[in-house]
């Protein structure tokens, strides 16, 4: 793999010796033993170990880590809870942890403002807790939200079954505060509708803790309806269920949720969580609705007939918020349950237009024979955001490297249907490939020059979700015209 | 106009060192810094280049005006729901550079809330495509999104492609005679309950309410809140559009502040406060009684700034139109501005005086 081993040659007694002057000793870990928990975050085909493990219980000792990191020239992986699945928060062999689990308090709840301020090391289900009381709630809810951390959600721009109405994380925060690479602390985002200047709430969110680490967040909070009801529907052809998607955006409808399983998924997750799923369809939606009672009843009606007339064979509306929690309870387990039926996995995460749905899962069909290996299918089908579940067994000799091929040409093919190849785990490790396969050289460039803006040395995260275009000329993707590279002032990390 | 005479035009300026004034509806020539360099005329970059409804996104280049683009959204009964302004010959470029929403704001979001994408001619005339037409993409920098607002600072905005919305199935408006601290104590109530509201008004003693939404919810809502709080039901379209537009009276004068600050903000009680918007989160004051140090630093003790919004030349070229940025925030400005124009030839002093 290439990263900056060969740039970054740190003194490990040396730091170790500097981390001690910050920090208590139960705040810093550098022992082998102590280390191996942090060598991968949810990616865990990938690990490294780091130097150090810092953790900081204050703003000024995460100012003085990043300062001191930044005068021996040493790499910086910001951490959260770890669930991230593209490898962001991988250790560096040159570089130092800095975990931010300790950062968990919610500082405050403003029911009349409507936003909560809270650590990064909050869990991202925490706040919606907190605020729960009020009626009020944080929209964004990663599958993980129960373990994920506000931090993480920041700097993946993480999203969720909510984000088709709701927007992603980029939607719902007002403010940072970031402490750059340099030690200088500066908060960007205000609690009012905007802030003077560039909007660099929107670049610093999902920028993959390449340009400062946050030490607090603030949120919107918005209030809770009042019912949430759900409808399933089965189709016998998958595109069938693609076009009855199309079908209710175009009716004016933007549902709470609206996500899709193929008969893969279904089967896999049935017998788990029983959740009563047509086991004959080829592919079922769960179609959610929110808001008054009446308002609901309004839309609930017209799904139905939209989903009616589009052919669904089965439709089913959730009648007590038990059941509307069991229809859910399939789709949110559907991770788990695909791990049940395989000894690995591999979740990719692309993004393609709606239209294109049925043309991607026959595509993804034809891999699964040209790999040899299964495919179960969950997705956002509300914004177009696919979870393919790669089964591999990595015991078995060649297995991962089919399964890392499949899922690379299931994100190119997203790029050239007119999609993304991330929509929400962001690129960290795994995907940085393929960044090379979304832009052109002169938009990588552009990136490069917005990191040096930020992390002129390149210390934060290096090797993560900006590939160098030495590596892109490497994957085949750029033609580098007799070996000279663009701005070669620009370190290449 | 192509996209390759724009490319030419940006290379010969960037040749010659020549600053460049990005502009095409002229609709905002009154917002921000001063206008300096050559006109670089992008009007007749024009025309919609995909619309697909059912993906919500609409692309278009950067001399479309709103109203081509809005008509073809009405047609399948969509809407660019941030509400933009006008202001006579708004074009799709200019809205997305300005940053300025409507009453829907409040609501929906504002103008960054629904870029997707963008193609940008950078100041040494190289073409990028940043974002795309998906509504989840988060590879990358969020380069289109931080052009939202940057004023052409950083590029031509030769195309965009915007996430657009189907337009509620129903709205009402209501009418309430409130004061200014009644006014700001209910929109911040109101805004913690699951109500349709899309918009708000302030001005003079009467508080306006719009509702949008499913019928349901409206005629509820509508019911509910006229009953308990003694709303009048009135027709609100002429309403809204002067309010989007500021042609209502409350916008009038020589000189206009524009206020973005936390909803909760109590009543400043400065004189000449011309309206409130977005549930307290702006607001508005006309006449220059207030010496402008004295509103920028209310604005800030309250957690938001004060933009000099419409006033004259000299007033504009002493005080500023931006709130000032803290120095390392500058810096990285500088920075920034320095990655996409080199040459600092791009709407030069349009954000701010230092680049």
């Amino acid at each position: 793999m290439e990263t900056a081993e060969n740039t970054f040659q740190t003194d490990r007694k040396a730091l170790a010796e500097r981390l001690k002057a910050i920090l208590p000793a139960h705040c810093l870990l550098v022992d082998d033993e102590d280390l191996r928990p942090y060598e991968c975050d949810g990616l865990t085909a990938y690990r490294e170990l780091p130097l150090a493990v810092c953790l900081p219980e204050s703003e000024a000792q995460v100012v003085d880590i990043l300062w001191t990191c930044h005068q021996l020239g040493v790499p910086v992986v910001a951490r959260g809870a770890g669930t991230g699945l593209s490898g962001g928060a991988m250790p560096h062999a040159q570089g130092v942890v800095l975990s931010m689990a300790r950062f968990n308090r919610i500082l405050r709840v403003d029911r009349l403002a409507r936003l909560a301020v809270v650590q990064p090391g909050v869990r991202n289900l925490a706040v919606s807790e907190a605020a729960a009381p009020y009626g009020l709630y944080y929209a964004p809810d990663p599958s993980s939200q129960i373990a994920c951390t506000l931090g993480g959600n920041v700097a993946e721009n993480s999203g969720g079954v909510h984000c088709l109405k709701y927007g992603l994380t980029v939607h719902n925060i007002l403010r940072i505060r970031v402490v750059s690479i340099e030690g200088e602390v500066f908060e960007i985002g205000s609690e009012a509708p905007d802030a003077p200047g560039y909007d660099l709430l929107a670049l610093l969110i999902g920028s993959e803790g390449m340009l400062g680490v946050v030490t607090e967040v603030t949120v919107k909070l918005v209030p809770k309806p009042a019912l949430a009801q759900v409808v399933m529907a089965s189709f016998d052809q998958v595109g069938k269920a693609g076009e009855a998607v199309a079908a209710i955006i175009a009716a004016g409808i933007i549902p709470a949720g609206l996500e899709m399983m193929d008969k893969p998924a279904t089967a896999a997750v049935e017998p788990y969580v029983k959740a009563g799923y047509d086991l004959a369809a080829a592919a079922i939606l769960l179609c959610e609705s929110d808001g008054t009672p009446e308002e609901v009843a309004e839309e609930i009606s017209r799904v139905t007939a939209v989903l009616t007339a589009a052919g669904a064979r089965d439709i089913r509306v959730s009648q007590s918020e038990a059941e509307r929690l069991r229809f859910w309870a399939g789709r949110k387990a559907a991770f788990p349950a695909v791990g049940r039926i395989t000894p690995d996995y591999y979740c990719m995460d692309g993004t393609i237009p709606r239209k294109r749905l049925a043309e991607m899962l026959a595509a993804i069909a034809a891999m699964e024979k040209k790999y040899k290996l299964r495919c179960a299918n969950v997705f956002h089908a509300g914004d177009g955001n696919l979870h393919p579940l790669i089964m591999y067994d990595a015991a078995k000799p060649g297995e991962w490297t089919r399964a890392e091929a499949f899922g690379a040409e299931i994100l190119e093919l997203s790029v050239r249907l007119g999609g993304s190849i991330t929509g929400e785990h962001g690129v960290g490790i795994e995907k940085i490939n393929q960044m090379c396969v979304q832009y052109k050289t002169r938009e990588l460039e552009v990136f490069h020059r917005i990191k040096a803006a930020f992390d002129e040395r390149g210390l934060l995260n290096p090797g993560k979700a900006v590939p160098s275009l030495h590596r892109c000329a490497e994957y085949g993707q750029m033609h580098v015209h007799h070996g000279e590279l663009k701005f070669p002032e620009l370190e290449r990390f | 106009m192509r996209l390759s005479d724009l490319v030419a035009e940006m290379i010969g300026a960037a040749a010659n060192n020549e600053p460049l004034r990005i502009r095409a509806g002229g609709s905002k020539d009154f917002y921000g810094g001063m206008l300096a360099g050559k006109l670089l005329d992008v009007s007749a970059h024009r025309g919609i280049v995909a619309y697909e409804p059912t993906e919500l996104y609409v692309t278009a280049r950067c001399g479309t005006p709103l109203v081509e683009i809005e008509a073809a959204l009405a047609e399948c009964g969509q809407m660019l729901a941030f509400e933009p302004p006008h202001f006579g010959r708004a074009t799709l470029g200019g809205c997305v550079a300005a940053g300025l929403a409507g009453p829907r704001r409040q609501q929906a979001g504002g103008v960054r809330d629904f870029v997707l994408g963008v193609k940008l001619v950078d100041g040494r005339g190289l073409v990028h495509d940043f974002g795309g037409q998906v509504m989840k993409n988060v590879a990358g920098y969020d380069v289109s999104r931080l052009l939202a607002g940057s004023l052409g600072t950083l590029g031509v905005l030769a195309e965009v492609t915007l996430k657009v919305l189907p337009r509620p199935r129903a709205e009402q408006t209501l009418r309430f005679d409130l004061d200014e601290g009644a006014a700001l104590a209910l929109l911040n109530e109101w805004g913690g309950q699951p109500l349709p509201v899309s918009a708000s008004f302030w001005s003079a003693g009467q508080l306006w309410l719009r509702l949008s939404g499913a019928q349901a919810a409206v005629a509820s809502a509508v019911a509910r809140l006229a009953d308990q709080f003694g709303g009048q039901t009135v027709d609100g379209e002429k309403h809204w559009i002067s309010v989007r537009e500021q042609t209502h009276p409350a916008f009038a004068g020589t000189c206009l502040w524009r206020l973005a600050l936390p909803t909760t903000t109590p009543a400043l009680g400065l004189d000449g406060l011309g309206a409130i918007e977005w549930g307290g989160g702006l607001r508005w004051y006309a006449g220059d009684a207030v010496p402008a140090a004295v509103l920028r630093e209310r604005a800030e003790q309250a957690g938001g700034h004060a933009v000099l919004y419409r006033a004259p030349e000299s007033l504009r070229c002493l005080e500023g139109a931006f709130a000032p940025l803290a120095p390392p925030l500058l810096a990285l400005h500088r920075r920034l501005k320095k990655s996409f124009d080199p040459q600092g030839i791009l709407n030069p002093g349009r954000l701010y005086a230092e680049f």
